[in-house]
């Protein structure tokens, strides 16, 4: 944790409020995000429970299964999810723009720039928390290999048609969201608690209750005392008055209420299933209804707190204006979105079980570049984060006091003025550091010099300019600063190079095991077990 | 079972003898033997760069041409900056970036040393040195015959994936206590995949290969007998070695007798028995611990200000304890910067002071360490990682002084180490938390207690 951060969370301690920890908001929010609230069955992973879905706060759908170990039951829960996520989806796969990329011309091998589809925007899906989106890579998984009876008509069980497409989007969704800064997919908790310090534990603030209850307290009344109260209180029913965000549910409302009413449930569809006439099962159906009725209400009851939880989030994160460099990440998501729309449209099989050691090196790359990226973006975006970047030695902020005309030795000199800022912060400066501005939106680099004492804290630091000056002899007009301007240098860079090319997985090297073998495309589910079916 | 075994398995061969033999394993395993790769471990300052030089030599001068892959820009100039030493007449090429001052000015003296920015430049050269990064970015129709990979153990999976395809065969040197390779972001999706990009390139490496002859140098000549038994013990606990030089051989004197506080005493006792702990009250602190980093800059200042003298097997006169020789490692960057402002306070400059990270590779007659669990409330990952304190306690040859709070035993008892096991992954031997504890163990007999 941050020194600021230290700070942030110790006066929301000694406040009882959570602490602006930015002052913009660094994701993208979409005008028209998908809300899923996801429930599971206590000790079946991946056993669905129900969920609330949709993109009108007052009108979620309710999705419910009535007996979660029943895998008929599960599919059709998953193909009423497919009806409402796939069309969502669709509705954005279809409006496209055309942008520029540079491609490998696969003859020539030259880096040449292509025109191609872009998707003017992309769906987005908010869960309420990590557990969420841990859930949505699960399901995903369970689903994308999965076959159909069309694909397939000796499956033994096959799935409802479009469930094998929805298991490849959400994969997609859960993959893309380990990239820093992504924003297909988010879970609220984590970009609540990017811009509020609370004054709890980081894992306290995976509570969504208890994080909106630090952030936006009732009048009048303390957040932590909020907080603890959304944790703990129960009512006369020992029901929490502030259920869990999910997928979980709270055991007591497992015991008490959710396992009596499937019980009721079973019991209701055995008598039914042992109607002997017509007039008797339309009798016993009524009683299968009314017990799945019941199902439905109480699952909607623990889940639709949660929903209304997550849009108050969302307004409360609305509220902040967005980060100069948020547009710029959406635009990646938008590629990775257009990209997968591509596979799916060109027939590619699902993802694999594992990534291949070239895919997974490129993944970590890319991640760790975006990381990199999302750091430095931040800072710049929003004063706040750069405080602590400053806090931290990372940058610092100063008035220049001179600037002196130097030029570099050799044949054609080039400019390299001397500017002397003087700052009150300390950052770690060292031999032939290089210390970066944001001009014009561009990074422009300097070289330290030297350094020099200026009083109690201050000191004055001496840098060279050493680009964005132009190709003459006099640097541009507006490149180099002036005296009396107050800058802002970072230590860290602002852009971040794109790194060596990995071969391609055909060509992996023996240290890595050479080259994957044949895979039988697309590969086969998970075979069942006795454990799958009830 | 080695012949050295069957000759003479009461006493020891003196340790001469024995680095010799594995050294002559190790060349005959490269140059003659039939694997594609070969795997040598070194325990701290066992002679490894010694080693890559010497077969540089012999693959140069059995006609092989041949890559050299480190890890940092210092690394590969302290390569090439040996091999000329050694052989002033070889070709060398040194590859470099195209940044601004991409390589140490020395080399441009060298007159058979060719730099570059280009690989085609150096086509025909016997030996061409780079880092992993830059060699990444090399295409050749034809891959080298053979590679030297140097601190093998230090590069990431990922990084040997991208160069792999430039050589035929090699050999991977490098020690497996030091600091594990680590990426910025999680890589949990891919824990106990044999091709785990985080992981480091030997242990995928040995995954897809696992019949690679394995060496390992048996000797650390930088260790004196002081320290190699605890650092073996400590963290090499299945692969031991020992110290080259025996307990008479090195001797730190000072000529300012002790003013009896609290960092002449420390200083004393690690001149006398190699370690020294110097012990503040028990306190939660920032990471920046104030007393500490003062406790710290003090120790060095009289280090200085004694008038120390180091003898050793190198010479027979004692050489003067000078600021070049002596360096301060702490676990964060902040805590050397804040090192770094209190001696610059004291008026000392020149003593190296920088993370366990950066201190990796370089040796020191006195190293004084801030313990990376020192006036911690918590011990994470990070601070426990067997590497950090491995790093920062083998860096010395003479002593090594650590400067640590009080009640780091019990910090270390409340909070086991409570990493989730990934299935499939190899459980990595001794855990931070064990050879923590077998430091600390020795540590408390060498302890002066300070209340600054």
């Amino acid at each position: 944790m941050s020194l600021i951060t230290t700070l942030a969370r110790l006066e929301a301690v000694d406040s009882g409020r959570a602490q602006p920890a930015a002052t913009v908001r660094h994701r993208h929010l979409s005008e028209r995000p998908l809300v899923l609230v996801p429930l599971i069955t206590a000790g079946e992973a991946g056993a669905p429970l129900g969920a609330l879905v949709g993109t009108d706060r007052d009108a979620p759908r309710l999705l419910v299964v009535p007996q979660p170990r029943d895998r008929d039951l599960r599919f059709a829960f998953l193909a009423e999810l497919a009806d409402i996520v796939l069309p969502y989806i669709d509705a954005y796969a279809d409006a496209v723009e055309v942008a520029e990329r540079t491609e490998t011309d696969p003859e020539t091998g030259k880096r040449v720039k292509v025109e191609v589809d872009l998707c003017a925007d992309a769906p987005q899906l908010i869960v309420p928390s990590r557990a969420g989106v841990e859930l949505v890579r699960l399901l995903g998984r369970s689903m994308r290999f999965r076959r159909t009876a069309e694909q397939d008509p000796q499956t033994p069980h096959p799935a409802p048609p479009r469930v094998p497409l929805l298991g490849r989007w959400l994969t997609h969704y859960a993959e893309r969201s380990r990239v820093p800064g992504s924003s297909l997919l988010l879970a609220l908790t984590e970009v609540l608690a990017r811009h509020w310090a609370t004054g709890q534990s980081g894992l306290e603030d995976q509570h969504l209750g208890a994080l909106l209850a630090w952030i936006d307290p009732p009048e009048g009344g303390s957040g932590a005392e909020a907080a603890l109260r959304a944790e703990l209180a129960r009512d006369e029913r020992g029901q929490l008055l502030c259920p869990p965000a999910g997928p979980a549910t709270d055991p007591a409302f497992d015991n008490k209420l959710l396992a009596p009413a499937i019980e009721r449930y079973d019991r209701a569809r055995g008598t039914f299933a042992a109607a002997e006439d017509g007039l008797e099962a339309d009798d016993r159906l009524g009683a299968v209804t009314a017990a799945e009725r019941e199902i439905r209400a109480l699952v909607e009851s623990v889940t639709r707190p949660t929903w209304d939880a997550v849009w108050r989030g969302l307004d409360l994160l609305r509220a902040l204006p967005e980060g100069g460099h948020v547009a710029e990440r959406w635009t990646r998501d938008r590629w990775s979105f257009t990209g997968h729309r591509d596979r799916v449209l060109s027939g590619e099989p699902p993802q694999p079980r594992r990534d291949d050691a070239v895919t997974a090196a490129n993944k970590l790359a890319t991640r760790e570049r975006e990381q990199a990226r999302l750091e430095a973006q931040e800072a710049l975006d929003d004063p706040l984060v750069m405080a602590g970047r400053r806090l931290a030695g990372e940058a610092f902020a100063g008035e220049v006091v001179d600037v002196e005309m130097a030029y570099s030795e050799g044949r054609r000199p080039s400019p390299r003025p001397l500017v002397t800022v003087r700052t009150d912060d300390r950052p770690y400066l060292g031999e032939r550091v290089k210390v970066y501005r944001s001009l014009g939106g561009k990074p422009q680099s300097y070289e330290f010099v030297a350094r020099q004492d200026d009083g109690a804290d201050g000191a004055l630091v001496v840098l060279r300019v050493l680009d964005k000056m132009g190709r003459g002899k006099e640097p541009e007009p507006g490149s180099v600063p002036e005296k009396g301007d107050r800058i802002c240098f970072t230590l860290f860079e602002h852009e971040q190079r794109g790194g060596a090319k990995l071969p391609d997985p055909e060509d992996t090297p023996w240290t890595h095991g050479g080259p994957p073998g044949e895979e039988t495309a697309p590969e086969p589910a998970d075979p069942v077990t006795e454990e799958d079916v009830l | 079972m080695t012949a050295e075994a069957i000759a003479d398995p009461g006493a020891p061969l003196d340790p001469g003898t024995a680095a010799a033999r594995a050294t002559e394993a190790i060349l005959r395993d490269t140059l003659h033997g039939p694997a594609r790769g070969v795997v040598v471990d070194s325990p701290p300052g066992a002679g490894k760069s010694t080693l890559v030089v010497r077969a540089a030599l012999e693959l140069a001068d059995a006609g092989r041409p041949l890559m050299v892959i480190a890890q940092t820009n210092a690394q590969v100039d302290d390569l090439v900056l040996r091999l000329a030493e050694r052989s002033p007449e070889l070709p060398v090429g040194r590859l470099h970036s195209s940044d601004a001052d991409p390589y140490d000015k020395a080399l441009d003296s060298l007159p058979n040393v060719r730099t570059s920015a280009k690989a085609a430049d150096l086509t025909g050269l016997p030996v061409v040195l780079s880092t992993a990064a830059k060699w990444a970015h090399i295409k050749v129709d034809e891959p080298w015959r053979h590679a030297i990979v140097d601190e093998a153990y230090q590069m990431r999976s990922d990084a040997l994936l991208a160069v792999a395809g430039l050589f035929e065969r090699a050999l991977f040197v490098g020690d497996p206590g030091q600091l594990d390779p680590f990426a910025i972001v999680g890589s949990e999706q891919w824990a106990g995949l044999s091709y785990d990009p985080s992981a480091s390139a030997v242990t995928t490496l040995l995954a897809h290969n696992p019949g690679l002859p394995q060496h390992r140098l048996p000797v650390s000549w930088r260790l004196p007998a002081s320290a190699a038994p605890l650092v073996s013990d400590a963290f090499y606990p299945y692969t031991r070695f020992r110290s080259g030089t025996g307990h008479g051989d090195r001797r730190l004197a000072f000529a300012v007798p002790s003013d009896g506080s609290g960092p002449d005493r420390v200083i004393d006792e690690a001149a006398e028995s190699g370690w020294g702990l110097l012990e503040l009250p028990a306190r939660h602190t920032p990471r920046t611990d104030p007393e500490a980093v003062r406790a710290v800059a003090a120790v060095v200042r009289r280090l200085l200000d004694r008038g120390g003298a180091a003898t050793s097997e190198r010479s027979p006169d004692p050489a003067p304890l000078t600021a070049e020789r002596i360096a301060v490692g702490t676990a964060h960057r902040d805590q050397a910067a804040a090192v770094r402002a209190a001696l610059a306070e004291l008026g000392v400059s020149g003593v190296t002071v920088d993370t366990a990270n950066r201190l990796q590779g370089r040796e020191y007659d006195v190293t004084v360490v801030l313990h990376p669990l020192s006036g911690r409330p918590d011990a994470t990952a990070f601070h426990l990682e067997t590497g950090r304190l491995c790093v920062l306690a083998s860096r010395h040859r003479h002593a090594c002084i650590v400067v640590c709070r009080a009640g780091v035993g019990e910090l270390l008892d409340d909070y086991p180490s409570t990493e989730p096991v990934q299935l499939g992954t190899l459980v990595k031997f001794p855990d931070g938390w064990e050879a923590n504890h077998a430091v600390l163990a020795h540590l408390a007999e060498h302890r002066v207690s300070w209340r600054p």
